[in-house]
């Protein structure tokens, strides 16, 4: 049987997969973290932001953060993978290296839905409304964790031996794009230069679409600049995460 | 099954250039046993990396399985097995998992590679750990599934980079009856890098000994016993040592005599039919010997006598930055 970059890319992506399905309770633990987010976090908020129930301005926020934390961190199990041996054993192999890429990045988004669906399981009760365009919400984020997950690899790829390095910048770089998107706290009352600075933010543009679109809001401006963002985050991300993986040498 | 020629690869420490490997020319043929013996930094590893296009070389060229190690890496990666330094299987992952992962990319299909995964599972002796995470696994164990990784698709020619390092001697003793097995059941051609001597005699019928990236012999461990390194012939005293050296070198004038202390080592050919008339002539001169031992050379004689320096003392060179120059 030949092998093509699909059946390459599903190979990786099962591979990837296999640990979380034998293990639940990995995943489980990784889940709680964001529900200690919103019980910690959501009792703090007004009764209103930006004129809808704070609830519903603060879930997709929440959402996109896990996200953020869970892809943006994904590339510790390649650099394990890299000082155990396993990377140059599937480097050695004839699957592609696209789909060393591509497997890896996709499976990101089996973690996101699971999060998401139990964020929601937890909130609708205490009033938060699903709205049909959550749904187009959750494909636009899948795409958006694509590219951050492939990014996470490629900055695996690029750190190698030195997990300090990996971490250092992947934390650096993790809160300020956190706290300029607005996350948790509106910038609508923020000064002058942190609003500038949060339009560089891509991921300013993907909150704002993810909270559009989650209270129900489908063709809009903001809906289409978080559509913009989250491809263009795939598209580099994938983009720089192949070459790295062409380049890549054990 | 292997064409290198003019292999050279040149990394950059610290801006610095380090020739790891200086222009390696290399024929093995199908069906062979090669050891690729030299001490830390000689330049093994890097040269197996090339050949399994894990590492492009700076310059030269390869020709692995039929194929170019440069220009047609997956006909080359399809067609070899590697079981490299570190554990091929995946530490969070299950033994049966990852086989059953390493089959499907190698293209067998679901239920062929499930098979194939059972049946190395078995050869291996692995049935009681295979469905356990792969960290929870002895080092024995973890390298019999890394070597049962490296030849799920049964290749032709098999790499393997170091394979008994940080194994036990019983778990070395059973890793090398699996690969002799390999040779005698499939013919299959094995090229390996090692540092131990014993392995290469126990295994390999070739050796290349490579220092500072260059091959400084290639033939039969017998044939380079044989060529390079006399049996050595240790004599104690407990005095007169001065006296024995002397009347030694005179007696052979052309071998290599030494004296450490109160012993006096000769490295010489035929050194069971020496010994006899060496000991009566020393007697007749009056010096009494307290102990005699003769001994067969060894792979590290032979280093020695290539280089001038013993195998043993593993003069590490400066560890390898994998920046390309």
């Amino acid at each position: 049987m030949s092998t093509t970059l699909a059946s390459d890319t599903v190979t990786v992506f099962t591979r990837e997969l296999r640990p979380v399905i034998r293990d639940p309770f990995s995943v489980i633990f990784s889940l709680v973290q964001p529900l200690f987010f919103l019980v910690l976090f959501a009792p703090l908020l007004p009764d209103e932001v930006g004129g809808q129930s704070a609830l519903q301005w603060f879930i997709p926020g929440t959402i996109v953060m896990s996200c953020l934390f869970g892809a943006g961190a994904t590339g510790a199990n390649l650099l394990f993978e890299i000082q155990t041996g396993a990377h140059e054993r599937m480097l050695v192999s004839p699957l592609r290296r696209p789909a060393l890429i591509l497997g890896r990045a996709f499976k990101e988004i089996v973690p996101m839905f699971a999060q998401t669906a139990l964020i929601l399981v937890v909130t609708i009760p205490f009033g938060f409304r699903l709205h049909p365009g959550a749904f187009l919400g959750l494909a636009l984020l899948a795409v958006f964790c694509v590219g951050l997950g492939s990014l996470s690899y490629t900055l695996a790829l690029a750190s190698k031996n030195k997990e300090w390095l990996f971490w250092a910048i992947q934390q650096t770089l993790t809160f300020p794009l956190l706290l300029l998107a607005g996350m948790m706290l509106p910038l609508d009352g923020a000064p002058g230069w942190l609003r500038t600075l949060s339009l560089f933010d891509p991921l300013t543009y993907l909150v704002n679409a993810e909270r559009a679109l989650f209270s129900g809001e489908i063709f809009s401006a903001t809906v289409a600049g978080g559509v913009v963002a989250a491809f263009a985050t795939a598209a580099l991300g994938l983009g720089v995460g192949m070459r790295a993986m062409r380049r890549a040498v054990a | 099954m292997i064409r290198a020629r003019g292999l050279t690869r040149h990394f950059t420490v610290k801006k610095e250039t380090v020739e790891a490997v200086r222009g390696l020319d290399l024929r093995v043929e199908a069906g062979e046993v090669v050891a690729l013996l030299g001490p830390n930094g000689a330049g093994k590893s890097t040269t197996l990396r090339m050949l399994t296009t894990l590492l492009p070389p700076t310059s030269g060229t390869a020709e692995v399985a039929g194929f170019d190690v440069i220009t047609q890496q997956r006909g080359v990666r399809g067609r070899i097995g590697y079981i490299g330094q570190g554990n091929g299987a995946g530490h969070n992952q299950r033994g049966r998992d990852e086989l059953v992962s390493q089959g499907r990319a190698y293209g067998l299909d679901r239920a062929a590679a499930r098979a194939r995964a059972d049946e190395l599972i078995g050869s291996l002796d692995l049935d009681a750990v295979a469905d356990r995470v792969v960290s929870t696994l002895s080092g024995g164990q973890r390298r019999r599934l890394d070597v049962a990784m490296g030849l799920i698709h049964a290749p032709d020619l098999l790499f393997l980079d170091e394979p008994s390092t940080g194994l036990d001697p019983q778990n070395r003793a059973s890793l090398q009856e699996h690969i002799r097995g390999l040779r005698a059941r499939h013919g299959t051609t094995i090229v390996l890098t090692t540092h131990y001597l014993d392995e290469v005699d126990q295994l390999a019928e070739r050796v290349i000994v490579i220092d500072h990236g260059r091959i400084i012999a290639d033939d039969t461990p017998a044939r380079l016993k044989a060529e390079h390194a006399g049996d050595r012939i240790t004599l104690t005293f407990d005095h007169d040592a001065d006296r024995a050296m002397a009347h030694a070198q005179g007696f052979l004038p052309q071998s290599d005599v030494r004296r450490t202390g109160t012993t006096v080592a000769i490295q010489a050919d035929g050194g069971a039919q020496l010994v006899p008339k060496l000991l009566r002539s020393l007697d007749e001169a009056g010096v009494t010997v307290a102990a005699v031992e003769v001994a067969r050379p060894t792979l590290d004689d032979v280093f020695l006598n290539l280089t001038g320096r013993s195998l043993r003392e593993d003069v590490a060179a400066p560890a390898l930055q994998e920046s390309a120059a």
